[in-house]
């Protein structure tokens, strides 16, 4: 099982839909491509779309907070959206939620991120 | 006691094999007809466990060998995962939440927090320069009733 991302713009935010599975391995590849296309589109937001993602472990949440750290450094804000319990979970005992924006779904994250969809 | 059953398996310290670890201990542990939730929390730390093996064991080199074993006793479940690595230098210190000894590799610090969390019981031996052995036990809730 691997990791597939698609990668898309709104506005001013990357929208990053994530299917299959986020580990140490998957992880790196993650990285890239979004470090990549943060500074390629010159986004000032993320939106993280966790729905189709099976499975993660604490190298998932290494990645979302390293995103976090890049976009938040530019002044801008990374929200998550469609997170399923057992990730929530690991949020919860990272304390990651505490820091991060998690909303329902695609729309309203955007709307919380005033970027009209 | 009563072993139920027995499996091992060895491969080499290569991330594509986190994946294959910890699907072949969920289908392994399945037979106890576990919940999802449960199945989840396994497959979570045979990832952690074997992720820590093969960045801090042994430092993202491909050569090492990870062996894995697990065992069923009634509604127990054990798993090992020991590798001949580097070893860790302070067990407390690796367990705090957070800690990481590998900040520029964007590690949150999680994973022997999530193991404890998820698992009943968590037994860490290391030796320097001779590797580390994780001893990890679980009891599945939804075969409880039936031995009770």
């Amino acid at each position: 099982m691997s990791l597939q991302l698609q990668i898309s713009n709104q506005g001013e935010a990357l929208i990053v839909r994530l299917q299959g599975e986020l580990d140490h391995h998957t992880s790196e590849l993650l990285k890239t491509k979004m470090e990549n296309a943060i500074e390629q589109e010159g986004s000032n937001h993320i939106v993280l779309v966790l729905q189709d993602l099976s499975f993660m472990d604490s190298s998932g949440l290494g990645v979302i907070l390293g995103r976090y750290k890049q976009i938040t450094n530019k002044g801008g804000k990374m929200v998550v959206c469609n997170v399923s319990p057992s990730i929530y979970r690991l949020f919860e005992m990272s304390g990651l939620f505490k820091i991060l924006t998690i909303e329902e779904d695609v729309e309203q994250a955007l709307s919380s991120l005033g970027v009209v969809s | 006691m009563n072993v139920n059953n027995y499996m091992s398996l060895q491969f080499i310290s290569k991330s594509e094999n986190e994946a294959f670890a910890r699907i072949t201990v969920a289908a392994f542990v399945s037979q106890l007809d576990p919940k999802m939730n449960e199945l989840t929390d396994i497959k979570t730390v045979v990832s952690e466990a074997v992720t820590n093996s093969i960045i801090h064991g042994y430092e993202n080199k491909p050569d090492g060998m990870i062996s894995i074993s697990a065992k069923i006793e009634e509604d127990t479940v054990y798993i090992t995962v020991e590798d001949e690595g580097l070893g860790i230098k302070d067990i407390e210190e690796a367990k705090q939440p957070l800690y990481t000894s590998k900040p520029e590799l964007e590690r949150s610090g999680m994973g022997f927090t999530i193991m404890e969390n998820f698992m009943d019981k968590v037994e860490v031996k290391s030796i320097l320069g001779k590797g580390t052995k994780l001893t990890m036990m679980k009891r599945i809730e939804s075969k409880k009733a039936l031995y009770n």
